[in-house]
């Protein structure tokens, strides 16, 4: 069974991350808390993406609603971390529905639009609303539960919150909801004639990924004991576009990929030139002109080649 | 004899031109009834307009004594009319086994669950489906990558997921070879027996429309010119005329 062989692969990988810490390297306990935070973004995004079809230029509002919220619920609130992070996600999630109701009226080029213009409403309050998010000072001095102050123990609750939001958003997919996503974004006038109201279906979506995007977020802020403006900028939203098309959209684990490559190059190249965006532009060339399924779709290609050589 | 399907007056124009127009229509339960007429005669349109596609201009059409007008599709289906479409009309991506799938997860309301694997539910319903059309052997293919003929089988299934009383065909036998549509009729023919439906399809092949319809209409520039038993329609002057010319057909 294909699904028990996924689940050992999980394991093991989370097995490997939970043994990281004994490396003693704080850039590579730094580095992967990053990467993992990254990858359950992307992961979020590829909910409305590869499985329903609905391309969001505007995912970002919600890991900043996410980081906004859980930081000021801490902080300004002084409620729990077991409280605050829930809330924050919930609170992505409602601010996803309300946008979502909107923006699934539309398909397509308006539909992205739509969700840009949203995301930049929120950038707008996070920048203007300067009593409660700090504004372009962003959001600083985050309070954090003393337990998670060292990196170390900082590491392993973001390897706990991504595995419990990847695996959530796994049965998620996998469910009769995420196939029948999946059939709304392959032919969505069929879907309407077996019953589907597909513009509720993508509304669902939308929410779904707004929530795990929070989620993302209120780790995000955690870990940077901060949140600025500029997370929710649309820059913001393109990277994560760009780490879901670079993983490839129509698997479920290519986000993560996605997500770890691109940060990782991101990283390394800054060591070495400021000319990120040039590389980002570079990258994005070659995923449109020769990688359209992304490095999940290039593997599954390599094998097919080899299996029939 | 009681109205499964009643239209009345039933226009459709898209900016001037008329696609339907003033089309009445009643359609018995268990009747086996074929729309024909040349290209653009309105065939598709005049389903399209039953079932939720479009929105008629004006008219009326009821479906058991309930209005459709203005209801989308995926209300129409749940009161157990689904139909097939003339242009392959189905989820490529996927394979055979999940386009029947998702159409049985969408008839017993399973879309809204989060939690139990989609690949794991009706798997049973699905394999019959399939069976019942002929596609058991290529169930793990991808749809997309199907035979033309083989999709159009397809569309019937995901159409019979559906449950319907009333199935809409429209051109079931379109693009397929003789043989394809000898096969295709014969297991229509069983099908809509088997499961007591009542079935109203468009086709422009003669031989099938003589061959299995009880009762037919002839659509023509949107109109129905004729409406009756295959015979009477056959011999009837104003169809000879317009589309059956000289008898050359069927």
């Amino acid at each position: 069974m294909p699904q028990s062989r996924y689940l050992i692969a999980s394991a093991i990988v989370i097995l490997l991350l939970a043994l990281l810490p004994l490396s003693g390297s704080r850039y590579a306990i730094d580095l992967t808390t990053e990467v993992l935070i990254y990858a359950l973004f992307a992961l979020s995004l590829n909910v409305l993406i590869g499985f329903t079809g609905n391309i969001s230029f505007g995912h970002a509002a919600y890991f900043a609603i996410g980081g906004y919220g859980c930081a000021i619920l801490l902080t300004t609130y002084n409620w729990p971390l077991a409280a605050s992070l829930p809330a924050a996600v919930v609170l992505a999630g409602l601010v996803a529905a309300v946008v979502g109701y909107f923006c699934v009226r539309l398909t397509q080029i308006y539909f992205a639009m739509l969700t840009l213009a949203f995301a930049m409403l929120v950038w707008g309050v996070a920048f203007k609303w300067k009593e409660v998010t700090g504004g372009d000072d962003g959001f600083t001095g985050i309070k954090m539960p003393e337990l998670l102050t060292s990196p170390v123990a900082y590491f392993y609750f973001t390897l706990a919150m991504v595995t419990v939001g990847v695996a959530a958003l796994w049965v998620i997919c996998h469910s009769a909801f995420g196939l029948t996503l999946v059939a709304v974004r392959e032919n969505s006038v069929r879907a309407g004639f077996i019953g589907i109201d597909t513009r509720r279906m993508r509304w669902a979506a939308f929410t779904v990924a707004g929530a795990f995007g929070g989620l993302a977020g209120a780790l995000f802020g955690m870990y940077h004991r901060g949140m600025y403006i500029e997370n929710a900028f649309w820059t913001e939203s393109a990277n994560v576009l760009i780490m879901v098309l670079l993983g490839g959209i129509y698997s479920f684990i290519g986000p993560i990929i996605g997500a770890a490559v691109l940060h990782l190059l991101q990283t390394f190249t800054n060591q070495y030139t400021p000319y990120w965006p040039t590389v980002l532009g570079l990258i994005l060339l070659v995923i449109v002109m020769v990688l359209p399924d992304g490095l999940i779709g290039l593997v599954s290609r390599v094998r097919a080649r080899w299996g029939r050589a | 004899m009681t109205s499964m399907l009643s239209i009345q007056g039933l226009w459709k124009s898209f900016e001037g031109f008329v696609a339907t127009r003033d089309v009445s229509f009643e359609l018995a339960a268990g009747e086996t009834h074929a729309v024909i007429g040349p290209n653009g005669a309105g065939k598709t349109t005049f389903f399209n307009l039953i079932t939720g596609h479009l929105r008629p201009t004006k008219g009326s059409v009821a479906f058991e004594g309930r209005d459709l007008v203005g209801l989308p599709p995926q209300k129409i289906v749940r009161l157990g009319l689904a139909r097939s479409f003339q242009r392959i009309n189905i989820y490529p991506r996927l394979s055979v086994f999940e386009n029947v799938q998702v159409a049985l997860i969408a008839h017993e309301g399973q879309q809204w669950n989060l939690f139990r694997p989609g690949r794991s539910l009706y798997r049973e319903g699905t394999a019959e489906l399939l069976d019942l059309v002929g596609l058991t052997r290529e169930a793990e293919e991808t749809a997309g990558e199907l035979s033309y003929g083989k999709q159009k089988q397809l569309e019937l299934a995901i159409a019979l997921a559906a449950k319907p009383r009333l199935l809409l065909l429209d051109e079931p036998t379109a693009g397929m070879s003789p043989q394809e549509t000898a096969e295709t009729i014969a297991s229509v023919r069983d099908i809509v027996k088997a499961r007591g439906l009542t079935l109203l399809f468009t086709e422009h092949d003669m031989s099938v429309v003589f061959g299995i319809a009880e009762r037919i209409s002839v659509l023509h520039h949107g109109e129905i010119i004729a409406s009756g038993a295959p015979d009477a329609v056959r011999n009837d002057p104003e169809v000879k005329r317009v589309y059956l010319g000289d008898g050359s057909h069927g």
